[in-house]
């Protein structure tokens, strides 16, 4: 097997295990600082897919240039969903939490498929078509630009969460929020953050996924799906683990579609799952 | 200072305090004692609000801290060490240090704050980049201490500071304890043992099963049988 080849999958792998990264250091961010899984996180990511396609069919606009608007548009959204829903029912059951944002999956939905139908879109000829070659390696831009974009976003969301007074007060309010709270760190406002950059993040991956992957209502499934694994993988509420985990997906299911079969590319991963998840139920990492 | 009157509290429908009265004057130290469960740490998370007041109140200062949220406390001056320490266990001592000064706190106070705990507790300035989780027992208390410090409080309450450690330990945390207090901070303390708690304090208060059974100057405590009675179950709330 040919060096070049090798350098095409890893690359791939990366871009797309950067992009899983993000969707579930979104998830991940929010269940550690608030014990709540968002079930809609996938339906924010065809949200945030939908916004990157129209702006392109509307305006003509490059996903790569509005990628901080859908970015910063996601980072309300959350915060929206955060106020108006999250918050009303934080003092609820666990299942009415549940139900809540299970309800808004299927609401989001739903609403693309009636404003959209369930038709597949898809940029086309944007800034980032075609191959580069580098080296003699051939590589698909869009592929490359979800590498480099997605591990860009990756290290701004590590510096902002590890670097930053409030990043601080964020893992505090995760690691501990009635201690976080006697420090005089507003629980309320750190969940209203992790939603915001939990949405962010899943904004970011969404436009550099569609400037190679389709749009339609059912896509966030596909990789929320995955991103579930990751968080599950690298261990709840874990940000280091969620992007081990991640990339770790991104380069096994890429080279299980390559060297198996591109039906069974999940299956080795859905594999490696069970196989941590028995050996080491927490996962890979703890807390943050 | 701390005006703590007729105050009830509980746990969704579990009430666990009864009309319970308390004040700690500036520059006090104050000791809470009592049997295990029979209320210190529900007053003293309900002074800082962590725990439902069904009835009463508490006055900081001319403050109404029952009518703030948890997290406006500090600003105002009240600092809580909780029980088992609670650092968070995925940060660094210096981090859990930056986290006791408070959201909004200036840098200049926050590196003035590190001074003082460094100086008071030494140990820690070799531990400062170690995560919290991996420190001793008694490292971690002290880190504890010195995090509720940083916020340059004018009330420290501790709750059990020093469970679990080896009488060095508890040597040097009461040492800095005295310390601090010297510096004018009052401080309210639960500590399980009678003797220390009252030869460290100048007043003390006696919990049994919710209510305030004893109270006194700790010397005038320290001789009277009834303390150890209370703890006995001899001196109930009735007697
Ligand atoms: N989080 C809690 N939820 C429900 N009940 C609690 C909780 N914490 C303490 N209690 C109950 O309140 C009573 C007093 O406990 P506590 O204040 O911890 O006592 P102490 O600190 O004096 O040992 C006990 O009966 C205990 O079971
Ligand atoms: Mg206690």
């Amino acid at each position: 097997m040919s060096e070049q080849l090798i350098i095409q999958l890893i690359v791939s792998g990366l871009g797309m295990g950067f992009i899983f990264a993000l969707i579930a250091i979104g998830l991940t961010l929010i269940y550690g600082v608030m014990n709540v899984v968002n079930f809609a996180h996938g339906e924010f990511l065809m949200l945030g897919m939908y916004a990157s396609y129209l702006a392109y069919a509307t305006w003509g606009a490059d996903p790569l240039v509005t990628l901080p608007f859908v970015a910063a548009a996601m980072f309300l959204f959350g915060l929206m969903v955060y106020y108006l829903l999250i918050r009303k029912v934080l003092t609820g059951s666990m299942q009415s939490q549940i139900f809540a944002t299970f309800g808004l999956m299927v609401f989001l939905q739903a609403l693309a498929q009636f404003f959209m139908g369930a038709d597949y879109f898809a940029v086309q000829n944007s800034y980032l078509s075609g191959v580069i070659t580098l080296g003699g390696v051939i590589l698909p831009v869009p592929q490359v630009a979800a590498l480099v974009g997605s591990s860009l976003a990756t290290l701004v969301l590590y510096g902002l969460v590890f670097r930053t007074g409030v990043g601080r007060q964020l893992r505090a309010a995760s690691q501990d929020a009635q201690a976080a709270s006697t420090l005089g760190i507003n629980a309320s406002g750190m969940y209203a953050l992790a939603w915001g950059i939990g949405s962010a993040c899943v904004g970011v991956a969404a436009s550099l996924l569609s400037n190679f992957y389709y749009v339609f209502p059912r896509v966030g499934a596909i990789f929320v799906l995955l991103a579930y694994v990751a968080v599950a993988l690298g261990g709840f509420g874990s940000i280091h683990g969620a992007l081990v985990a991640g990339l770790l997906i991104g380069l096994l299911q890429v080279a299980s579609g390559f060297f198996i079969s591109s039906e069974l590319k999940f299956v080795p991963v859905y594999m490696l799952y069970l196989i941590v998840v028995l050996l080491r139920p927490r996962g890979l990492f703890g807390k943050m | 200072m701390l005006e703590v009157s007729g105050l009830a509290a509980g746990y969704r429908g579990h009430q666990v305090l009864w009309d319970v009265s308390i004040h700690v004057g500036p520059g006090e130290v104050v000791a809470l004692l009592g049997p295990n469960g029979s209320g210190k740490s529900t007053l003293m998370n309900s002074i800082s609000r962590l725990v439902e007041r069904l009835a009463g109140s508490i006055v900081f200062d001319g403050v109404a801290l029952h009518e703030l949220p948890a997290h406006r406390l500090l600003r105002h001056g009240l600092s809580h060490v909780l029980e088992r320490h609670r650092l968070f266990p995925y940060m660094s001592v210096l981090e859990n240090l930056q986290l006791g000064a408070g959201p909004r706190a200036p840098r200049q106070r926050v590196r003035e704050g590190l001074e003082r705990a460094y100086a008071l507790f030494p140990r820690l300035k070799e531990r400062t980049g170690q995560m919290a989780g991996s420190l001793s027992g008694g490292e971690q208390q002290m880190c504890a201490i010195a995090r509720g410090l940083m916020s340059a409080p004018r009330l420290l309450l501790v709750d059990e500071p020093f469970i679990g450690l080896s009488p060095q330990m508890r040597a040097d945390v009461a040492a800095a304890l005295e310390r601090i207090n010297a510096e004018g901070v009052a401080i309210l303390m639960i500590e399980q043992n009678v003797a220390a708690a009252l030869a460290m304090s100048r007043r003390a208060y006696v919990l049994r099963e919710g209510r305030v059974v004893l109270e006194g100057a700790s010397p005038e405590l320290a001789g009277d049988d009834r303390v150890r009675q209370a703890f006995l179950g001899r001196l109930g709330p009735d007697t």
